[in-house]
């Protein structure tokens, strides 16, 4: 028999979080809270030279003064920040291992998350920088990179190695006092990636990122810096799993991408951090700073899948500094049972003949709610800025919420700005068309779903794209009304 | 290979199906026909296992096996077919990914691999071409921006693909002109063999020049009041259905 919305709802409920395990690996973790003695434990544990911990301390004490945001539509208890321990370890790391050497249990955990070392190192082209908790746990492909004098390695590397590049970019698109998570993160950030494209440079392989929460009780922090001399070519993946914890864990992340002239940058996300158990508890609280600077010709594509977190607060952002700069936002946005998403974008065009797209498609089901945000602005010398946003909503059930605050704000007469959203729900008539035809009902939201984001599915990179179907599946599954 | 034995069915409360009997065998093709609200729809979807209708009493049985707790999908995995009368739209997913959903899905509940992807285009190839089918609409989504006409003949390429041994096409000739009802028409005739059977909903007699049946029904107030040959679809269009609801109100 076809499903009631009743049995539907039954059966979402039962779904558990597919990565819900946990590895105990043994780590070396700083006790709770955060002061300066922290923060510069923290540089010094990282052997910092000692302008970056000047940095550091600079970023804490801005933070100090600063509070959290609240402007966001979601709701949850403010994390106590005294009650989070800023560093964490896993004990095996050793940046000098080779792949084969990593902790078993380490590649287990991989396993498990459908993205084992082994399976990443038969991807072709896929350069991996992994990060567990907070140190890079292996490099691959660094070599072949080197050779096009490409740099992609840990950051906390590159502080030390390129300290002329970190030194000149680090903090110019997200300035530590930009907003209170970013402030935070530039005091406190542990690892995350450094990659330098060199002039003329189109990278031969996609380069790419898996970042997961692995300690208890552990906040995450990692940056990434990203820069694209002038005309050069990358095409960058980001993927977050994170395993299931009772208490909520804190992830404020910061990503700063430079294109210079005639730079190109993919910047691609599949997000699927612990979303929180049926009733809301638990889950990762995901505040995220994303920005982007575009010089001339420039061209800047962010794609971005979330499934998961109980709290998202991230908007992928392009300053369209350079005359003829291009931004693109794709954006696939689901929430389940009791997530909260308050995700967007914004577009800044500064410079002439400017142009922006943004494509967001929200899926909401069970007693979520999910927002679009996003801010077009045309400055008043940005002569023919154009944009093109498309808001597209659908919802499962009559719990959920859907909503869409796009703000737009032209100060210059030539400006051309469209925005187009619709909202429409998974009818029953669908499904039994599918059942019909023998496909159940699962697999027949999974279609509808991936029909409903197709545009986006397709700017992701092949790989991804299928890794990215397979988790709107899974975080969807049972739901429909 | 279809049997109904005193078939009741109610949506919303209300009984729309009062006692259907109708026994369809293999090679077999019936045509069931009646006025507006006579139950002809419910009939189908009760058949194909839609759950907004409730069975109250009787019985549908498929090749001697009660369908009373198989689910849609199941009936579908088992060989039944129903060709909508409105077919919904599934935004961005195409006719082609939608077809090799679910002829997988159907190998799957039968314990087979999937389809080799060079097997699955030769299908598709032959089974567009029975129906005259641009390939350029099977990259389309699945019946959205579809023409009447290209909905139905759709409805008809997926029987094709899928070959069921029950196919119910409900109201498919409505929509049709004169040449997509011949090819649509050609189309069923193919596909009918020794081995399946059809089951024909219509209001008119037209589409029974093209699919000429061996069992005419007359549905009326959610039973079968006449049943005959082919020639009593003649009869119908010459008399028209108040000629039959006077004499069953007798």
């Amino acid at each position: 028999m076809a499903y009631t919305e009743e049995e539907l709802k039954k059966e979402l409920e039962t779904k558990e979080y597919e990565y819900g395990f946990y590895t105990d690996i043994e780590s070396d973790t700083f006790p709770i809270g955060l002061n300066e003695e922290i923060v510069i434990a923290i540089s010094k544990k990282k052997e910092e030279p000692e302008w970056m911990t000047q940095w550091r301390l600079e970023a804490f004490r801005v933070w100090e003064s600063m509070e959290e945001p609240n402007w966001a539509n979601v709701h949850y208890d403010k994390p106590d920040f005294q009650n989070i321990s800023y560093y964490s370890a896993p004990k095996s790391a050793d940046p000098n291992k080779t792949l084969d050497d990593v902790d078993p249990d380490l590649l287990e955990m991989y396993r498990k998350l459908g993205i084992s070392v082994d399976e990443q190192k038969k991807l072709q082209n896929v350069a991996v920088d992994i990060v567990v908790d907070s140190v890079s746990v292996a490099t691959t492909f660094k070599k072949t990179l080197a050779e096009k004098g490409i740099i992609f390695m840990p950051i906390s590397e590159a502080i030390k190695e390129h300290p002329e590049l970190v030194k000149k970019y680090m903090g110019t698109v997200v300035p530590q006092k930009d907003n209170f998570y970013a402030a935070l993160n530039s005091a406190v950030f542990t690892d995350g990636s450094f990659c330098y494209i060199p002039k003329g440079v189109r990278c031969p392989m996609e380069l790419s990122t898996y970042f997961r929460i692995n300690q208890a009780g552990t906040g995450q922090f990692e940056r990434t810096l990203l820069i694209a001399d002038e005309d050069s070519y990358v095409s960058y993946l980001e993927g977050c799993t994170a395993p299931s914890r009772d208490e909520n864990q804190l992830h404020a992340a910061v990503v700063e991408l430079i294109a210079l002239d005639g730079a190109e940058i993919k910047y691609s996300t599949v997000q699927n951090w612990f979303p929180g158990n049926k009733e809301g508890k638990g889950g990762v609280y995901n505040f995220v700073t994303k920005r982007a600077i575009c010089e001339k010709n420039a061209k800047v594509s962010w794609t971005q899948v979330e499934t998961g977190s109980a709290v998202t607060w991230k908007y992928p952002s392009c300053i369209l500094k350079g005359d003829n700069s291009i931004g693109e936002f794709y954006s696939i946005a689901v929430t389940n049972n009791y997530q909260q998403a308050d995700t967007g974008t914004k577009m800044i065009h500064l410079g002439k003949n400017t142009k922006s797209t943004i494509i967001s498609k929200g899926i909401s089901a069970g007693k979520s709610q999910n927002s679009y945000r996003g801010l077009v602005q045309v400055n008043s010398r940005a002569d023919g800025a154009r944009n093109f946003s498309q808001c597209d909503s659908l919802l499962m059930g009559n719990e959920c919420g859907a909503h869409t605050f796009p703000y737009i704000e032209a100060k210059n007469k030539t400006a051309m700005i469209e925005h187009e959203a619709t909202t429409s729900k998974i009818g029953e008539d669908q499904i039994f068309y599918c059942n019909q035809r023998g496909i159940d009902t699962e697999k027949a939201i999974a279609l509808i779903v991936n029909g409903f984001s197709k545009e986006v599915l397709n700017k992701l990179p092949m790989e991804f794209a299928v890794e990215a179907q397979k988790l709107l599946e899974i975080s969807l599954e049972g739901s429909v009304g | 290979m279809l049997k109904i034995k005193d078939l009741h069915a109610n949506v919303e409360g209300k009984e729309i199906l009062r006692g259907i009997n109708l026994e369809v065998k293999a090679g077999e093709v019936h045509a069931i026909m009646g006025p507006n609200g006579s139950g002809k729809s419910t009939l189908a979807s009760v058949i194909a296992g839609n759950d907004n209708f409730e069975v109250t009493q009787g019985s549908v049985e498929l090749e001697g096996e009660d369908l009373e707790d198989v689910s849609p999908e199941e009936r579908a995995h088992k060989g039944v077919f129903l060709s909508f009368q409105y077919p919904v739209e599934i935004p961005g997913v195409s006719v082609t990914n939608f077809m090799k959903t679910a002829i997988n899905e159907s190998r799957k509940a039968k314990g087979l691999e999937d389809m080799p992807a060079k097997d699955m285009l030769k299908l598709i190839r032959e089974k567009s071409e029975l129906l005259e089918i641009d390939r350029k609409f099977l990259s389309r989504s699945l019946n959205e921006g579809f023409s009447g006409g290209e909905k139905k003949r759709n409805e008809i390429f997926q029987m094709a693909m899928l070959e069921p041994k029950v196919a119910i096409l409900d109201e498919t000739d409505s929509g049709l002109d004169i040449d997509a009802l011949r090819i649509v028409a050609s189309g069923v005739n193919k596909l009918k063999s020794k081995d399946n059977a059809v089951i024909l909903i219509t209001h008119y007699q037209r589409l029974l020049e093209y699919i000429v049946p061996d069992f005419v029904h007359v549905l009326h107030n959610g039973k079968i009041v006449k049943s005959g040959g082919k020639e009593l679809a003649l009869e119908l269009e010459e008399k028209g259905y108040d000629w039959l609801k006077q004499e069953t109100a007798v």
